[in-house]
C-alpha cells in the first residue's frame, strides 16, 4: 500500500526571538487524510511553528512546501492561497461583524463595487451542511457561544477552500461535549481528503483524535510516532524529558499557627455574605487544601489573606498577631506570600521587565532603592538568582514579560513568592493552564517550602490537586467552610457530597477521624 | 408660555430650516471623515487642523484663478496629505494616535496661517472670492451645491461602508486587525486608506466654510467644529445615517441659539445661549452614547507578529 501524499513539508525551521529559541531546526511532513498532533509544554514552541506556517512570524531559517510549491515566508495571505487555513487559540473574529461578514471579509476583490452576500451566504450555508457543522451566519460573532465562535472559525478555513487546517489548542476553551464534537468534525474533514494539524498539551486529546504524535520540547522536534504505536507514558516522557513521578508529601509535624481566622464575616453588599462565620488555622509545615466548586467564598478568602478585604467581624491573625484592617503592603512585609489566581491580571505587569515584576511586591526595600533612587544593578542581579533558582525559561532579567511562556511566568511568580522564605504562602489556583512539566515542579516547590517551615493555603478547583497535597482539607460552600478535615480520612464520594452542600454527613467524618 | 411660543415661530420659518442645514453642512462632512477614520481604528485628532487647511487650501486656489469645483478638488488633496502624515505616523509607525492627532492638529493650522500670509503679507481686511451660490430651490432646498454633496456623500459612506468588500474591510480592521491579517488583508493599507480618505472629506469640510458659507479666509474661522465632529462620531455610534442626524440636530440648537439671542439678547447674556449647543451635545452623548459599541480596535496599534 502506498502512503497518501505528502501535503505540507517543513524543512529546517529556525525561529529566535531575541536570544529566545523558540523553534530549533524543526522539520515536519504532514500527509494528506491525516491528523498531525503536535504536542509539547507551553513554550515549547508549537504555537511558533505553526505561526511560521501560516505566515504571522517569518522563520530565521528553514523553508516549507505545500503541496510541492514553495510557500513564501511571512504572508498570510499567501498560505491561504496554498490552501492553509488556521484556527487560533484566541479566536480571530470580530465580535461586533456577522458570523457571514467575518468569514467573507477579504474573499472578494476589494475593488467590486458590491459584495455578492447573497452568493457568499450560500456558499457558507452548503459548506455548513457538508461538513455538519452548524451555523448562523446573520448572527454577530458578540453573540456566539465558545463551540460556536470554533466553529465560525473552522469554516472561515473551508469557505477559503483549505486543505490544510491548522488548530491551535481547540480544546482550551470547549466542554468535554464540545470537544468531542470537534473531533467528530475533524474527522469528516479527514474523510474528505483534509489533512489537519492540531497543536494540545493535553494528552487523552492526542490519543482521541490523531493519527501520528509531533513531540516538542524546548523548541526541538524529539520524536514522531504513530499514535497506535506508543502510550502515554512514553509521551509525557518525550515531552518532559524525563519521568514525572507524582509529588510524595513526607509526613510532617505541624508547627505552631500562622494564619487563624476566628468566625470571620465578609459582608457582600447585597443577599449572602461572602465568607459567614469561617473559622480556620493553618499551621507551618502544613498544606491546607480549600476544596469546592468556584464561587463559594475562594476569592473572597483569598483577598482576605492578601489584605484587599477586611472581616466585617471575626478576627485574623497572623503568627499569633492579631491583624487589624492591614493593607497587601502590610501582609506582604508580615510575611505573606501570593501566588494569584491569574497571573496575567494580578500576578505580573506583561510590559514590564522580569526584573521589574521580581521587585514589584519589595520595592522599597534597601536592598533594591537608595533615596528613593531603584538600585538596577541589585535587582538584576537578585532578579539573574531568581531566575536561576526557579528555571525561569526566559532570555534574561531585562527580557518583557509577556514574551513569557504561562508556565515560566508561574515560575516568575513561584520565585517572587517564595524568594525570601514566606511565613504563610497563599496559593490560589497555582497549576491552573499549565501542562504536566510545570504543575509538577510547582508542586514540587510547594512541599519545598512546606518542609522549609511555610504554612500553605491551597485553594484549588482541582481536587486531584489537593488529594495529592494537602495535609488537610476543608471544603468550602457558600461562604462557609468546614473544619479541616484530615487528609486519608475523607474520600473522594465524600467530598463531592461536602461540595454540594450536604454537610449532613460531617459528624460521621468527623467521629471516623 | 411667550418663550415657547417665539421658539414655535422660529421653528416654522423656512429661513431657519435653511440656516440649519447650511450651519450642518461642514459638520456633516467632517464627522463623516472622522467615522471612517475611527470605523478603520484609527483616532484622528487632526481634524480640526486638516478643515483649517482644506478651508485655506481650497479658498486660496480659486483666489489664484481656480474655478470652484478645483478648489474644492485642491483642498480634498491637501486634506488626503494631511491624512497620509497622519496615517504614517500612527498606523505604519504605531504612535500614540492622541499625540500625533494634536500635532497634525497644530501643523495644519499654524502651516494654513503660514501660507496665506506668505501669499498675502499686506491683506488687513481678507481678501474675497466669489462664493458657491444657492440653487434657485424654494424654501429651506436653496442651498449651495456643497450642501447637496455632502448629503450625497452620507449614502456613498454608507453604501461603500455596509455593502462593500472594501467597507467590511475597513470595519474589519477596526474590530480586529488580526482577524483581517488572518484573512489576508494588509491592515496598514486599510487603515492608511481609510484615514486618507476621511481626512479629504474633513478638507471639504473646512473649504465649505470659505468657498460656500463665507467667501474669504480668516484666521480662528474652523473656531472648535473638528472637536464638535469628534463627538458627533460617538453621538452617532460610528453610523453615517446617525451622523447626519447628529449634524442636523446640532445646527439645528445652534440655529436655534442665534434667534433666541435676538430675541431675548436684552435679558439673558448672549453668552448663555452660545452655551446652549454645546451644553446639549453633551447631555446629549450622555444619554445616547453609553450604549455605543465603539470599533473594538480603535485607538491601538497594530504591530504585525507581536505577541
Amino acid at each position: 500500500m502506498t502512503s497518501p501524499p505528502i501535503v505540507l513539508r517543513l524543512s529546517g525551521i529556525t525561529k529566535r526571538f531575541g536570544p529566545l529559541v523558540a523553534n530549533d531546526s524543526i522539520s515536519l511532513t504532514l500527509h494528506k487524510g491525516e491528523v498531525l498532533a503536535l504536542l509539547g509544554e507551553n513554550g515549547a514552541g508549537k504555537t511558533t511553528l505553526m505561526n511560521i506556517l501560516f505566515g504571522h512570524y517569518v522563520a530565521d531559517e528553514g523553508s516549507i512546501e505545500a503541496f510541492g510549491q514553495p510557500l513564501p515566508p511571512g504572508s498570510p495571505r499567501a498560505a491561504l492561497a496554498a490552501g492553509i487555513g488556521m484556527v487560533h487559540q484566541h479566536f480571530t473574529l470580530a465580535d461586533n461583524l456577522s458570523v457571514l461578514d467575518n468569514i467573507a471579509v477579504g474573499t472578494e476583490s476589494l475593488w467590486r463595487p458590491r459584495s455578492d452576500r447573497a452568493a457568499a451566504k450560500a456558499k457558507l450555508l452548503d459548506l455548513a451542511r457538508r461538513f455538519g457543522l452548524e451555523v448562523r451566519p446573520d448572527t454577530l460573532v458578540g453573540d456566539l457561544s465558545v463551540g460556536e465562535r470554533q466553529r465560525a472559525e473552522i469554516l472561515k478555513a473551508l469557505y477559503r477552500d483549505a486543505r490544510v487546517l491548522i488548530l491551535d489548542e481547540p480544546t482550551a476553551v470547549l466542554t468535554p461535549q464540545e470537544s468531542a464534537s470537534l473531533f467528530d468534525t475533524l474527522r469528516r474533514l479527514t474523510a474528505d481528503g483534509l489533512a489537519v494539524v492540531f497543536i494540545s498539551h493535553k494528552m487523552n486529546e492526542v490519543f482521541a483524535a490523531s493519527d501520528t504524535v509531533a513531540v516538542l520540547r524546548g523548541g526541538r522536534l524529539v520524536a514522531t510516532r504513530r499514535t497506535a504505536e506508543t502510550d502515554r507514558e512514553e509521551l509525557a516522557e518525550l515531552m518532559v524529558g524525563r519521568a514525572l513521578k507524582p509529588p510524595t508529601p513526607a509526613p510532617l509535624e505541624p508547627g505552631e499557627p500562622v494564619l487563624t481566622l476566628s468566625g470571620v464575616t465578609v459582608a457582600s453588599g447585597h443577599g449572602r455574605p461572602l465568607l459567614d462565620g469561617v473559622d480556620l488555622t493553618v499551621r507551618r509545615r502544613q498544606i491546607v487544601g480549600i476544596a469546592g466548586v468556584s464561587g463559594n467564598g475562594q476569592t473572597a478568602l483569598a483577598e482576605l489573606v492578601s489584605g484587599l478585604i477586611h472581616p466585617d467581624s471575626g478576627t485574623m491573625a497572623l503568627k499569633g498577631e492579631a491583624i487589624g484592617n492591614a493593607e497587601p503592603a502590610e501582609m506582604v512585609r508580615r510575611g505573606v506570600a501570593r501566588i494569584p489566581e491569574d497571573r496575567h491580571a494580578a500576578g505580573l505587569v506583561g510590559a514590564m521587565a522580569v526584573w521589574e515584576n521580581l521587585i514589584a511586591e519589595r520595592y522599597h526595600d534597601p536592598a533594591f532603592q537608595r533615596f528613593g533612587l531603584i538600585r538596577r544593578g541589585a535587582a538584576r542581579a537578585y532578579a539573574e538568582e531568581v531566575i536561576e533558582a526557579f528555571d525561569v525559561r526566559c532570555p534574561g532579567p531585562d527580557a518583557r514579560t509577556q514574551l513569557l511562556s504561562g508556565g515560566n511566568m508561574q515560575k516568575l511568580i513561584l520565585g517572587r513568592t517564595l524568594a525570601h522564605g514566606p511565613d504563610l504562602i497563599l496559593a490560589s489556583q497555582p497549576t491552573r493552564g499549565l501542562d504536566v512539566g510545570a504543575v509538577s515542579y510547582v508542586h514540587g516547590r510547594l512541599l519545598e517550602a512546606r518542609a522549609a517551615g511555610a504554612g500553605v493555603l491551597l485553594i484549588s478547583e482541582d481536587l486531584d490537586e489537593i488529594l495529592a497535597l494537602a495535609d488537610g482539607i476543608t471544603v468550602a460552600h457558600h461562604g462557609r467552610l468546614t473544619p479541616v478535615l484530615p487528609h486519608g480520612r475523607v474520600s473522594v464520594r465524600q467530598l463531592g457530597l461536602l461540595m454540594a452542600g450536604h454537610w449532613e454527613i460531617l459528624p460521621e467524618i468527623v467521629d471516623a477521624a | 408660555m411667550e418663550l415657547f411660543q417665539t421658539i414655535l415661530d422660529i421653528l416654522v420659518s423656512a429661513a431657519f430650516w435653511t440656516a440649519v442645514l447650511r450651519i450642518a453642512t461642514p459638520y456633516i462632512l467632517g464627522t463623516l471623515g472622522e467615522l471612517l477614520c475611527e470605523r478603520a481604528g484609527v483616532l484622528n485628532l487632526g481634524i480640526e487642523g486638516i478643515m483649517t487647511m482644506g478651508a485655506m487650501a481650497g479658498w486660496m486656489a480659486v483666489y489664484q484663478g481656480a474655478d470652484l469645483w478645483t478648489g474644492v478638488l485642491v483642498a480634498a488633496l491637501c486634506g488626503g496629505l494631511m491624512g497620509l502624515l497622519h496615517a504614517t505616523l500612527t498606523v505604519p509607525l504605531g504612535l500614540s494616535q492622541h499625540v500625533a492627532g494634536i500635532g497634525v492638529t497644530l501643523l495644519g493650522t499654524s502651516l494654513s496661517y503660514f501660507v496665506y500670509r506668505l501669499v498675502l503679507p499686506q491683506a488687513s481686511t481678507p481678501p474675497t472670492v466669489e462664493p458657491f451660490q444657492p440653487l434657485d430651490l424654494p424654501g429651506a432646498l436653496a442651498q449651495t451645491p456643497m450642501t447637496y454633496m455632502a448629503l450625497i456623500l452620507v449614502a456613498v459612506v454608507a453604501y461603500v461602508l455596509y455593502r462593500t468588500p472594501v467597507g467590511l474591510a475597513v470595519r474589519m480592521v477596526g474590530e480586529n486587525p488580526a482577524a483581517a491579517e488572518a484573512q489576508g488583508l494588509s491592515v496598514t493599507a486599510v487603515r492608511v486608506g481609510a484615514v486618507v480618505a476621511g481626512s479629504a472629506l474633513m478638507a471639504l469640510a473646512g473649504a465649505f466654510l470659505t468657498l460656500s458659507a463665507f467667501n474669504a479666509f480668516f484666521f480662528n474661522m474652523v473656531n472648535g467644529r473638528g472637536w464638535i465632529c469628534i463627538a458627533l462620531v460617538v453621538f452617532a455610534s460610528w453610523r453615517p445615517g446617525k451622523a447626519l442626524l447628529g449634524a442636523l440636530l446640532f445646527a439645528a440648537f445652534d440655529a436655534l441659539q442665534l434667534r433666541l439671542q435676538q430675541v431675548a439678547g436684552g435679558v439673558l447674556p448672549y453668552q448663555l445661549f452660545l452655551m446652549m449647543p454645546y451644553l446639549l451635545s453633551i447631555l446629549a452623548l450622555v444619554l445616547v452614547a453609553r450604549r455605543a459599541s465603539y470599533p473594538r480596535a480603535l485607538m491601538i496599534p497594530y504591530r504585525k507578529g507581536e505577541r
